[in-house]
Formats: C-alpha cells, structure tokens, sequence
C-alpha cells in the first residue's frame, strides 16, 4: 500500500543551523500520527517541507505517493495543513475566507460541503462575521475548516491546542477523532503529551532535527518498566536507605521509584522500620511524558559523551528556527 | 473557478472592499495635483503650441495614477500577506508560479485602470481634451499598469518589512514618474537632463500615452511602446524566475 506520508533522508539547514539531519519516517494511510519533540526541533519544519512552504536541501518527500516538487499539485491536493500561527485574512468573512480557500484548489460547487464543515465547527453563526472580529478560538476553527475544504485524505495540525480553551480542546479532538475514523491519515505535533497518548497510536520524537525514538504509544509507555510509589509519611524522615530511589520530594510527600511491584513491600517495611508511619499511597504508571523526558535525556547525555570524545564535532545546535 | 481565477478575484475584491482609499482618495489627491498646478504654471511652461497647459498635464496625472496605484496594489497586498502570515493560504493550494504572477500582475493593472478612469472622468470636468488615438492610450495604460504591478511583485517578494515597500515606492517609483515628463515636455528641459529622461523607462509610457490623446510626443510612439513591451518582458522574466525559486517566499 502506498504511504501516506514518505520522507526519505531529508535534511535542512538555515545558515550554521542543522535543522533537520537526515529525518527517515513512513505513515500508513489511516494512522493517527504524532510528532512529539521540545521547541526547535525541528517539527514544524519537517511540516513545512511536507507542505511545500519550505524545500528540503536534499532527500524526498511524498505525500500519497506523489513527490512534493515534482509532482506539487497533487501532493498538496492531498493534503491539508493546520497552521501553528494564528494567521488570518482581515479582508474577508469567515464564508469568503473558505470560499476562496476551496477556489484555490480548482474547486467548483463546493457550498454542499463548506456549508457542513463551518456546521461541524460551530462556525455557522459566524459565517459572515468579519475574521478580525473572531475570538482566537473561532479563529483557530477556521483555520482547521481551511485545511479541511479540499478534502485531503491526510491532515496535519501543527500544535492546534496551544492557547485554546478546554471545551474548543475536546470539540476539536472529537471533531479530529471523526476525521480519523472515516479514513483520514492525521498528523498532529502537540506539547500536550497527554493528548498525543490519548490520541496517537504511533509516535515519533524529535530532537536537533533527528528522531530519536519512533513506536507505537504503548511500547513508548511500556518501554519504561519501572512504577512510582507515591507517600506521605509521618513521625519520621524518609530513611537514607531510600534517597537513591527518590524521583521527587516535597517533604512529607516523596515519590520514589521501583523497578516492579514485588519491591513495594521491601520499601514499605524501610519506612516503617526508620519510625515513619505512612498517611496515604498510591502507585504510580509512567506516562508518555515520563518516556518523553527520559529519551530526551539520554540524547543530551550521549551527546555530551561525544563531544568529550570529539571535542571538535558540533552536535548541540540549540534553538533552530520554528518556521 | 480555477485557482488562477479565485486568486484574480480574491486581489480584485480585496481592493474594492476598501475603495473609499484604493480608488476615491488616489482620484482625489491627483486632482489636486492637476488644479494646483495648472493654475501656477499656466503660462509658465512651454509644452506643445497647440495644447494649453492644462490639457498637456492631464495625461500626464492620470498615466502617474495609474503607475502608482498599479505598483500600490501588488505590492502592498503581497507584504501584507507575508508580514501577517496569511501568504500560506496562497502557498498551500497547487497555484504555480504562473497562476500567482498573472493574479497579481492582472489585478493592479485593473487598480490602475480603474484609478485612471476615475482620475480622467473627474478631470474632464474642469479640462477640455481631445482623443485621437483611443487605442494608444488604452494600450500604454495596460503596458503601464502591467510593468508597475510586476515591480510591486517584485518589491513584496523581495521586502519584509512594511518600510522596505515604502522605501523602494520613495526611492525607486516616484522619481522615476515625477522625472518622467508628467508635469513638463523634456524640450523644455537643458540637453543634460533630457538626455538623462531617455534613460527612464517612465517616460516613453507617459510620452507615449499623451500621444494618443494630442497625436503629437516627443518620441515616436511605436518606439515607446517596443521599449515599454521589453521592460515589460525582462521585468516578468525576472519576477517569474523569482517565484519559480520561491524567494523569501518558499524557504
């Protein structure tokens, strides 16, 4: 079957910064995808390049298998892109905005269909209101029903939940979610890990324009299997047996880290044994935010371990551009 | 409508919707120009003997609305685009390089025609003027109009900041009208200077616009009209290449 997306050994460069140094990645028609990496590593670029809006200096991109140079018309009638950027036209309302938006694509007779999607997105009230008159919100709505007026079969939000409120946030994932379930191929970059584990059911995880890490959310959530045990001691201090283990502390609440349930107990007796009487407990699962710190960590710690053998290389190039 | 139609139609209705400043105060501030002037240099300049000043100028100012009004549109439509962002709703859809040119370029030429037409209606008002050649003057119009909206291209593309437009509009496009014989015959001027003239592409479009409405110029207006339609060439080969290569547009 023919990806949806395939990026092929692309790299980019602004001036001195690597942006993006050999990315290699396929999704599957129908995936719900993420792209999960801290600022400037290289998302939003990689989105660009999908997108045309940037070119990559060397390797290929695909998008339902047509190349987005040389084949650009029908790779980007294949595909519809959410802005990170609140970006609108003050010129128009909210209707001339799709309308000329569907034009762009060649589209005729199209009312049918921008007509349920301004519906789906609780935009119809506002359909002739002028979009300098929309709240961020609104806004952000209309820019996901610009990226939806061609109908692409696959569709990237480059971080459409920052600044939103949580009720346009669950509307948006609901809507998103529908979107996914009659076939549409999603990509989403989000710094709300909770939302990329509920969501994405493969993830991949950027860093100085690599990826370091690339699975399936339960194998990312699953490869940490380690549990926190969670307590609120009283009468005594944690015992100095036990600081290794501590993940973090706020005195009397230590969460402290074990390798599997069978040491719960060996802990448990510890505290007791130091004259500490336990208040409350609860255990803990890591989540994708935990696997996401650590992978991070571990890159910055194996870069450093290169630099100190190869004190010329140049592999920390922090903050690349976001657009 | 095609894509090309949508983006034409889109530049068109961005426009109009604020007329009152795209349409009415250019005709406004140019018929200013004409009443001012006239009265202070009637008699003043010398111009054709068989065309008082007054009817001489006329031309003159509603060829420089339309230079001016042409190169406003494309390029301040396209640096606004880009400074807020809203360029990527152009960038996103398969427009190619071609569509996105004649969009731009055809939607100044009617700014500028329309600008013009406005400024002529008004002027008739208080100037009689003679036709003799409609066909010269519609096609100096639209050549005009056309090179001033590819320079607005060019400008939008190459500029980021607003000031970078206002720049190149002081710097570049309004020397070269007002040095181009919109408010004097070059005969009137010392050899230096008109010697200099014929080196400004400005002029053999205002020269060759009066021409079809007095039937007399400086300069024959086929020649003109070549020289107008090879800027018009270089200046759309030049654009063309740019936005093949998406500068500063396509990172």
């Amino acid at each position: 079957m023919t990806p949806a997306i395939q990026i092929r050994q692309v790299h980019k460069r602004f001036g001195a910064v690597q942006a993006l140094a050999g990315i290699d990645l396929e999704v599957a028609p129908g995936e719900f995808f993420g792209l999960l990496g801290p600022n400037g590593a290289g998302k939003t670029t990689l989105i660009n390049i999908l997108a045309g809006l940037a070119r990559a200096d060397s390797g290929s991109v695909r998008i339902m298998g047509h190349d987005v140079i040389a084949d650009y018309r029908e790779s980007r009638r294949a595909l519809g892109v959410v802005p990170q950027e609140l970006v609108f036209d003050p010129f128009f309302s909210v209707r001339e905005t799709l309308h000329l938006q569907s034009g762009y694509f060649g589209l005729r007779h199209n009312d049918a269909w921008i007509d349920e999607v301004m519906h789906h997105l609780d935009l119809t009230g506002k359909a002739d209101a002028n979009m300098r008159s929309l709240s961020g919100g609104m806004k952000r709505r209309v820019l996901v029903a610009q990226a939806l007026v061609h109908k692409p079969p696959v569709i990237v939000l480059d971080e459409p939940t920052a600044g939103v409120d949580v009720e346009l946030r669950q509307g948006l994932w609901e809507f998103v979610r529908g979107l996914n379930r009659d076939g549409h191929t999603i990509v989403l970059t989000t710094h709300y890990l909770e939302e990329a584990e509920t969501l994405c059911a493969r993830i991949a995880m950027l860093k100085q324009g690599r990826i370091v890490a690339l699975d399936t959310t339960n194998n990312l959530v699953n490869r940490l299997d380690n549990l926190y045990l969670k307590l609120r001691i009283a009468g005594a201090a944690l015992p100095a047996a036990l600081a290794a283990r501590v993940r973090d502390s706020h005195d009397p609440v230590h969460t402290l880290c074990l390798r599997s349930y069978a040491e719960v107990e060996g802990v448990l007796a510890q505290v007791r044994e130091a004259g500490a009487r336990i208040e409350e407990l609860e255990l803990l699962q890591p989540d994708l935010e935990d696997v996401f710190v650590q992978i991070m960590n571990r890159e910055e710690r194996r870069e450093v371990g290169a630099e100190a053998l190869l004190p010329s290389s140049r592999l920390a190039i922090p903050g690349s551009p976001q657009r | 409508m095609s894509g090309f139609g949508t983006l034409l139609y889109k530049e068109l209705l961005r426009f109009w919707k604020v007329a009152f400043q795209t349409v009415a105060a250019p005709v406004l501030t140019t018929l200013l120009y004409l009443l001012i002037f006239s009265h202070v240099m009637q008699g003043q300049a010398r111009v054709y003997d068989a065309v008082p000043y007054s009817a001489f100028l006329v031309p003159g100012l509603v060829m420089m609305a339309v230079l001016q009004n042409a190169f406003a549109n494309s390029s301040s439509s396209l640096i606004q685009s880009k400074i807020t962002g809203n360029i990527i709703f152009m960038l996103l859809p398969p427009l190619s390089y071609w569509d996105f040119f004649a969009a731009y370029v055809l939607a100044s030429v009617v700014r500028g025609v329309v600008v013009g037409v406005g400024v002529l209606l008004v002027s008739l008002g208080f100037v009689g003027l003679s036709f003799e050649h409609p066909l010269w003057i519609i096609a100096f119009a639209v050549a005009g109009s056309a090179i001033l909206g590819t320079m607005g291209l060019i400008a939008g593309i190459w500029a980021e900041k607003f000031d970078q437009v206002a720049a190149f509009q002081g710097f570049v496009i309004m020397p070269l009208t007002f040095l181009s014989g919109v408010f004097y015959s070059i005969h009137s001027l010392p050899a230096f200077w008109q010697g200099l003239s014929r080196f400004n592409p400005f002029f053999y479009m205002i020269d060759g616009f009066r021409y079809g409405f007095f039937g007399v110029s400086d300069i024959n207006p086929v020649l003109s009209l070549g020289i107008a339609g090879a800027s018009l060439l270089l200046l759309t080969a030049v654009t063309l290449a740019l936005l093949k290569r998406g500068y500063k547009l396509r990172h």
